[in-house]
């Protein structure tokens, strides 16, 4: 006998002295995103150390990194943080509208950067397999790309939430944890930006 | 008011819902404690295989590959599909009723975190029906040896080991996130952070570890999975990769892993000793706030067991420093417990017993615990048997003697029927008896140089191996009166009361077995601490009425 879920908090005081009790969800996803974190810290100290230890760092026939494009794409995504943020402030005040157009341009800044890395991609010398410059930068931009990927299709999901009647209230929980995913997804691309195509010399 | 709480005429829930995607945890909680059983058989077997081996000195039992492939599977199924599952059982089954929940935060994810676990399970046990075996490098998988694949197949051994722990992880991750979020939202009204049960602290504590550590080996078995089949050169030094950086991630994790392991056992000695000595907890803030000490420290002493790796001086001194320390929270719950126990009138029944015996080996496994962290003795026996000895009392020794006190302490709870006291006596003389003439032997073979992981070895180790080999096979008895116990209690064993231990906390303020959601509505008040045992006062408001009404309800037929 699978048993329906009891709406979240409504049964039962949760808490100490039994106040709020509705943002269970938001609350586990910032948990989440914390242990996600760890992750990224993971394969960032692991580029770290085989930068650091390696003999020859570059592969035979590769320079350096091209930082113009990646440039332009951390501009992009770092607005479309500011993107996100205003098309909360629509939804908090009420302006579905509003919110829907700003989530809309944060999802198409997202789109576009993920084409920009597609494109980087695509005229690189060096591939998967290229020693460990070639495995670290494929796994970061790649695993980064994913996340990206990830966001962009969780900002579909809020948008087609935003449409259904009688969603728009329980829907915000999930605006705010998309946005809060959208903020780390940034963060970490900023950090990754430093490490790959700051640090260059070896 | 109350009696609204427990509604009579319920229809009894069918049995077949152990078989579903049910979301109730208490449903999951019973779900992961068998399956984690039936794993246990398993890798229980491997283990009485290993020991078959071991009895004589030469390598006749089993071929040296199936051997490799024996230990391997041996280590990963104990501890992936043993030790963690059934804890995140306990967990399930405990920390709602503890706190007054209803259910965890988030059911639905708590469901498919279970149905992972059969998931991985098959897949690994299934290793061992492709070509080349499953793996064999030992459970921590190190490369170079965890990168040869010399079949060539895509699907090998190895690549689904490593596919394995990281479904194992991604599982354990959604429990983490889940049982995180329900202790921090979900305590009853008037349960304040130190009016919670330690169980709950250390749940707390290890399932924070789990968050912290886990991604680390994900990323790692991912990178080794990239560099098995996708020719990457992570961890392959020809390619400029450097094999000790998996050490790095594997033990990041797995070093905190064996606190994930122990601390909840820490929760439930907290939990069984002040039930019965009739005490309350000696300490009760330090005990729990050391939960916490053991998870800061227990994120700094991985590099441990890299001493002979080849890693720098000034790490080995600050590791070894590191891993002292965690000796001081671990020595304030020690002598915590000790100091409930004294002068306590002490009942010796079978959660006391497996409790008492459990503390008993983890003390020695402390005290080798200490001698392994010099990196001179470590360098010395590195390696060894004496590794195996240590680890294994922490594990068998401690833990699972305080899952076993766990599960017959809590049994009448959550099954309504009452253990029978004898079988979980011989239970427990097997199991004492059976692990001490087990893994003490391997510390004396180990001082003498025996390594781990060999299927053949120098006579001069043949007698220790003997007794070794004879209480493993003690071991492999002891699981058959538990088991005898288990079903036969459950199927016809008398009807338990609400509080057949006369124990303190929420989960005996309800109905053997519970409601599905708990206390529904009326979850009482918190007024007090915990283990308020021989000082009178109630731990909840309106509690005279509240077990007046069970009683009554236990009266009716």
């Amino acid at each position: 006998m699978t048993t329906a879920i009891p709406p979240t908090g409504s049964i039962t005081p949760h808490g100490e002295g039994g106040e709020g009790h509705a943002n269970h969800s938001l609350t586990g996803f910032i948990i989440f995103l914390c242990s996600e974190s760890v992750i990224f810290l993971a394969f960032f100290s692991g580029y770290a150390v085989l930068k650091t230890s390696a003999l020859n760092w570059l592969p035979a026939g590769v320079e350096g990194l091209e930082w113009r494009m990646p440039l332009i794409n951390t501009i992009v995504l770092v607005s479309s943080s500011g993107t996100i943020w205003l098309a909360e402030t629509f939804m908090a005040r009420g302006n579905l509208w509003g919110f829907r157009a700003l989530w809309l341009l944060t999802m198409a800044l997202g789109g576009y950067f993920l084409y920009g890395q597609a494109v980087e991609w695509s005229e690189l010398a060096f591939g998967f397999t290229s020693g460990t410059f070639g495995g670290t930068f494929y796994l970061l931009t790649g695993f980064h790309g994913l996340h990206v990927a990830t966001g962009v299709l969780l900002m579909a999901l809020m948008l087609i939430k935003s449409f259904l009647p009688g969603n728009y209230a329980k829907g915000e929980q999930g605006v705010q944890a998309t946005s809060l995913f959208w903020h780390f997804v940034d963060v970490i691309w900023i950090i990754l930006f430093v490490l790959i195509y700051v640090w260059q010399r070896h | 008011m109350t009696s609204a709480t427990f509604p009579s005429s319920e229809p009894k829930p069918s049995w077949t819902r152990y078989f579903s995607f049910n979301t109730d945890a208490k449903v999951i909680g019973i779900q992961y404690i068998v399956l984690s059983f039936f794993y246990f058989l398993i890798g229980g077997l491997l283990a009485m295989i290993i020991r078959g081996e071991l009895i004589t000195p030469a390598a006749d039992l089993v071929d040296r590959t199936v051997y490799n492939g024996i230990y391997t599977m041996h280590g990963t199924i104990m501890l992936f599909l043993f030790i963690f599952p059934v804890l995140n059982g306990l967990n399930n089954l405990l920390i709602p009723t503890m706190i007054g929940a209803p259910d965890m935060a988030f059911p639905r994810l708590n469901a498919v975190a279970f149905w992972l676990v059969p998931i991985f399970g098959t897949l690994l046990i299934a290793s061992f029906f492709v070509p080349g075996g499953p793996a064999y490098s030992g459970w921590w998988s190190y490369p170079p040896v965890s990168l040869q694949n010399p079949l060539g197949n895509l699907l090998s051994g190895q690549g689904l080991w490593i596919t394995a722990v990281a479904l194992s992880g991604v599982s354990s991750i959604m429990g983490a996130v889940n049982f995180v979020t329900t202790i921090i939202r979900m305590r009853a009204p008037g349960m304040t952070w130190f009016r919670m049960p330690v169980f709950c602290w250390t749940a707390l504590a290890a399932q924070s570890l789990q968050l912290i550590g886990l991604p680390a080996l994900t990323g790692g078995a991912v990178m080794l999975l990239f560099d098995l089949i996708a020719g990457t050169s992570f961890y392959r030094p020809e390619g400029g990769g450097d094999p000790v950086l998996y050490q790095h991630f594997f033990w990041f994790y797995s070093h905190p892993a064996v606190y994930v392991i122990i601390l909840p056992v820490f929760g439930v000695f907290s939990e069984l000793f002040p039930v019965y000595a009739r005490k309350p907890l000696f300490g009760y803030v330090y005990v729990a706030l050391a939960s916490f000490i053991i998870v800061g420290l227990g994120l700094i002493v991985w590099v441990h067991h890299m001493f002979p790796s080849g890693v720098a001086q000034w790490m080995r001194n600050l590791f070894m420093v590191t891993t002292m320390l965690i000796a001081v929270p671990t020595g304030v719950k020690v002598f915590a417990w000790l100091g409930t126990l004294w002068r306590g009138k002490l009942r010796l029944t079978t959660p006391m017993l497996f409790c008492l015996g459990g503390l008993f080996n983890f003390v020695f496994a402390g005290i080798t615990g200490i001698m392994l962290a010099t990196v001179p003795v470590d360098i010395h026996v590195s390696n060894t048997y004496f590794v195996v000895g240590h680890f294994h009392y922490v594990i068998y020794g401690a833990a699972v003697m305080g899952v076993f006190a766990a599960i017959y302490h809590w049994f009448p709870k959550f099954t309504g029927r009452m253990p029978y006291e004898g079988l979980g006596k011989v239970h427990f003389l097997l199991t004492f008896v059976g692990a001490n003439l087990n893994f003490l032997p391997m510390h004396p073979a180990g001082l003498m140089g025996m390594p781990r992981r060999v299927s053949s070895y120098d006579p001069e180790f043949a007698f220790w191996n003997v007794l070794a080999s004879l209480g493993a096979f003690l071991l492999g008895v002891s699981i058959i009166p538990f088991l005898l116990n288990m079903v036969s209690s459950w199927v016809r064993g008398p009807k338990a009361t609400h509080n057949p231990w006369n124990a303190i906390g929420l989960e005996w303020l309800l109905p053997s077995p519970p409601a599905e959601d708990n206390f529904g509505e009326h979850v009482p008040t918190v007024i007090s601490r915990p283990y308020g045992y021989g000082l009178g006062q109630p731990l909840v408001e309106n509690q005279a009425a509240i077990e007046r009404e069970l009683t009554l309800q236990e009266a009716t037929p």
